[in-house]
């Protein structure tokens, strides 16, 4: 029993009031709780955030100028990129002392590399010019401005120097400006020329074609899910392993299985001329195009979403239809307006399992989509294998990752995250 | 008592692992037919002679990037890359791979003379020890083409006396020069030309009229597979691809070797290796450079030997038994009009015109 007197709080057994011994015994479970989940939150923390965290950090970070041509960016720093004048000597004198340094270091044809991504020709500058400046002497052979535009013309055009300065900061803003089809120059931010703009169109066809292939799971599962769920243990189990076997088979083999069937000269167009459906010269197009991209990746993400619906139909009473009916409700009826609200958490949990795979994609859409199916996701790849701009690749992935999570955020608001069951 | 003794055991036992273990060295290559040929022709003679275990890593594809990511994680783990000469130049000029001197470190011909003339011009680079010349070509459905054989790389853009679809990379390099030349640009004018932003849209402007006929390759065993199918009357890839489909696959295609692109392959020894694994990797190069083992991969692919010495040496090839001299992209009768990967060119403006064309691509 408790002592309880108007006004003032309520006193628990050992003499302090109820609340605060209520949040202590709270915070006990929680920190419990956390204990228990320690190491697999640090494992989490050190294999998969930190590094991912520093790899989307690339796309901001931008020390590489400052720090290969410290005093380059410092005299530059009074230099008017929009007066169209070259810079004074000063410059020219501070870029020969950085740059012979980073001769030294092998570091000059890195920076030029980096400043190619901007405009092209800096690479080859950079690369040629550390052949003859390399030789100099700092003290004997001033003054370097014309001697440096003697190596090559470029050092004598302000554009080459109003490229190092815009882009001299520690941090830029310029990889996410190219992610969108913009970049960064003198007077700020300018579109791309048009016929290099690109990624804007890539990453719609990306979040359209993947919300396109939610859709056709959806479609396609639910009546395999459904008969799963209500078939007796024997069939529904043997049926299972044929949903799961495609699972086990490699994504490879199962894409290029598909190039077999989709092709010109393939399966599907064969069995269509033999049965006169289609002439011989009118084959139809499903392969390399859009056409080809959805059917594989539909195909290959479906069985992620028949197992969520199967495991949360599964926990669906048949006894509600069965009532439904009884009380004078049609077929159709009874499934739409008591059985599909019940198995939406596994069609969420699904939906969101393919959605966020089929935005990241890349081998399927590579090998069968032609040049109109092919995701955002290629870029990156060629971003972090060839081209080597890895600014630009991490920006692009910070920006898919944004994308998804406000898609995450939209799904919660209107389906609501806690309506997400796996079974 | 007992747990001590296992442990002690188990200490022992991976102790002596770790020695054996030491014994090993890691290559990588592209993979497929290629990598055989590197195993037939260098690594298992190699392991036979010094017992070191090989292991093999299909890599190659992201060399670059992946030995920028070892670098600055500061744990190499390759001991040997097999890399094209643009990545090779590239590495070296960031300093990811070793500099390596000719004329001390590789193997002289056997009549005397130094690495550095046997190599001559193909090294590109200080650290690049080059392997095969290879080069990017044609390849026709002798069966689908017509009644006239194709002979020139122009008969890609003809789409009235051949028409069907084409292979083609989804890359820029190659596709723009080829462009260029069959819309009328001399040969020695074609980077001239491409360098300057209108060169680029001609180049576009011509592939556009096939544009729809083509299909885009990304992978060398793409355009063999599309001949075989049927799906592709011309398409573009590696010589040796095209050998091996039409050699020993046995199907109707032919090559057309008119404006093939020659291109080197090659050896990089990374940088920042134990000295101990620095000489194993210098030792297995010296070995496998050697005039009579490129003369020996040329036995199970037709790509040609780096080095002058090579040449003569090259005989039949070991299953089929065909000769196969005639079948080497540098064959005089194959080699008569032929292009160099431009390095300096691509090192430059291939992201550039790369952006240029995928935006092209996706219209």
């Amino acid at each position: 029993m408790t002592d309880q007197t108007a006004g003032q709080d309520m006193i628990a057994a050992d003499g302090m009031p109820l609340k605060k011994s209520l949040a202590k015994s709270l915070q006990r479970e929680k920190l419990r709780a956390l204990m228990l989940i320690a190491p697999l939150l640090i494992f989490v923390l050190i294999t998969f955030i930190f590094p991912i965290g520093s790899m989307l950090f690339r796309s901001v970070e931008n020390r590489i100028v400052q720090d290969t041509l410290p005093k380059t960016v410092a005299a530059l720093r009074d230099w008017d990129e929009l007066s169209g004048e070259l810079p004074d000597e000063a410059v020219f004198a501070a870029f020969v002392e950085d740059f012979i340094v980073a001769v030294e270091n092998k570091e000059h044809t890195r920076i030029g590399s980096r400043l190619n991504y901007e405009v092209s020709g800096m690479s080859s500058l950079f690369r040629k010019s550390a052949r003859k400046v390399k030789k100099w002497d700092l003290a004997q052979d001033a003054p370097f401005r014309d001697k440096l535009i003697d190596v090559d013309k470029d050092w004598g055009d302000p554009v080459t120097w109003s490229i190092i300065k815009t882009h001299s900061g520690k941090y830029t803003n310029g990889y996410f400006l190219n992610a969108i089809d913009m970049q960064r120059t003198a007077e700020g931010a300018k579109a791309q020329p048009e016929d290099k703009q690109i990624l804007i169109k890539l990453f719609i066809r990306t979040v359209k074609m993947s919300l396109i292939i939610t859709g056709m799971c959806i479609l396609l599962g639910y009546p395999v899910a459904w008969i799963l769920a209500n078939l007796p243990a024997r069939s529904a189990n043997l049926l299972m392993i044929l949903v799961l076997l495609p699972f086990w088979t490699s994504l490879l083999v199962r894409t290029s299985a598909w190039k077999v069937m989709l092709q010109n000269q393939g399966v599907i167009n064969d069995v269509l001329v033999w049965l006169g459906l289609v002439a011989n010269d009118g084959r139809l197009e499903i392969i390399n195009n859009q056409f080809g991209t959805i059917t594989a990746m539909t195909h290959i993400l479906l069985p992620f979403m028949i197992l969520p619906m199967y495991s949360v139909m599964q926990t669906i009473p048949p006894s509600y239809l069965r009532a439904a009916k009884s009380l004078g409700a049609t077929n159709w009826t009874a499934f739409w307006r008591v059985y599909f609200p019940q198995s939406i958490p596994g069609i969420g949990a699904g939906s969101i399992l393919v959605f966020i795979l089929a935005i990241g994609y890349y081998i399927t859409p590579e090998i069968v989509g032609g040049t109109d199916g092919v995701f955002i996701s290629n870029r990156i790849a060629y971003h972090i294998s060839s081209s080597l701009n890895w600014g630009l690749a991490a920006a692009l992935g910070a920006i898919l990752l944004a994308v998804v999570l406000v898609l995450y955020w939209a799904y919660d608001k209107i389906v609501g995250i806690d309506n997400v069951k796996l079974g | 008592m007992k747990f001590t003794k296992t442990l002690l055991a188990t200490t022992a036992l991976t102790v002596a692992a770790g020695a054996v273990a030491a014994q090993e060295m890691t290559i990588v290559s592209w993979g497929g037919a290629y990598s055989k040929s590197q195993l037939k022709a260098y690594h298992e003679p190699y392991s036979a002679k010094t017992g070191v275990t090989i292991i093999n890593d299909d890599s190659s594809a992201e060399a670059v990037a992946k030995l920028r990511a070892m670098n600055e994680a500061g744990n190499v783990t390759w001991d040997v890359v097999d890399v094209v000469a643009a990545d090779a130049m590239r590495l070296c000029d960031e300093g990811l791979a070793m500099e390596i001197d000719a004329d001390t470190q590789l193997a002289p011909a056997p009549d005397g003379t130094s690495a550095s003339e046997d190599f001559g011009d193909l090294l590109v680079s200080d650290c690049f020890i080059p392997q095969i010349v290879y080069s990017t070509t044609f390849g026709y459905r002798t069966d689908l083409v017509g009644d006239t054989a194709p002979t020139s790389v122009c008969a890609v853009f003809d789409l009235e006396n051949y028409p069907g679809k084409r292979s083609l990379e989804k890359r820029p390099i190659n596709n723009m020069e080829w462009a260029l030349l069959c819309d009328g640009v001399a040969k020695d004018e074609v980077y001239d030309v491409l360098e300057t932003p209108e060169g680029q849209d001609r180049a576009l402007a011509k592939l556009d009229t096939i544009k729809d006929s083509v299909v885009w390759w990304s992978a060398g065993a793409d355009t063999p597979q599309l001949l075989a199918d049927g799906e592709v009357i011309m398409g573009s890839t590696y010589n040796g691809r095209l050998f091996s489909v039409i050699e020993e696959q046995k199907q109707p295609v032919a090559m057309l070797w008119d404006a093939q692109v020659f291109d080197l392959d090659g050896w990089i020894i990374p940088a920042g290796l134990s000295e101990e694994r620095k000489q194993r990797a210098l030792d297995y190069i010296y070995f496998a450079t050697d005039t009579q083992r490129l003369a020996d991969q040329a036995k199970y692919i037709s790509y040609g030997p780096a080095r002058a010495s090579s040449a003569p040496l090259v005989g039949k090839h070991e299953e089929l038994g065909i000769d196969m001299a005639p079948h080497m992209p540098t064959d005089p009768n194959n080699a008569k009009n032929t292009f160099l990967y431009n390095y300096e060119f691509w090192a430059d403006y291939r992201d550039d015109i790369d952006a240029k064309f995928q935006a092209w691509l996706a219209k």
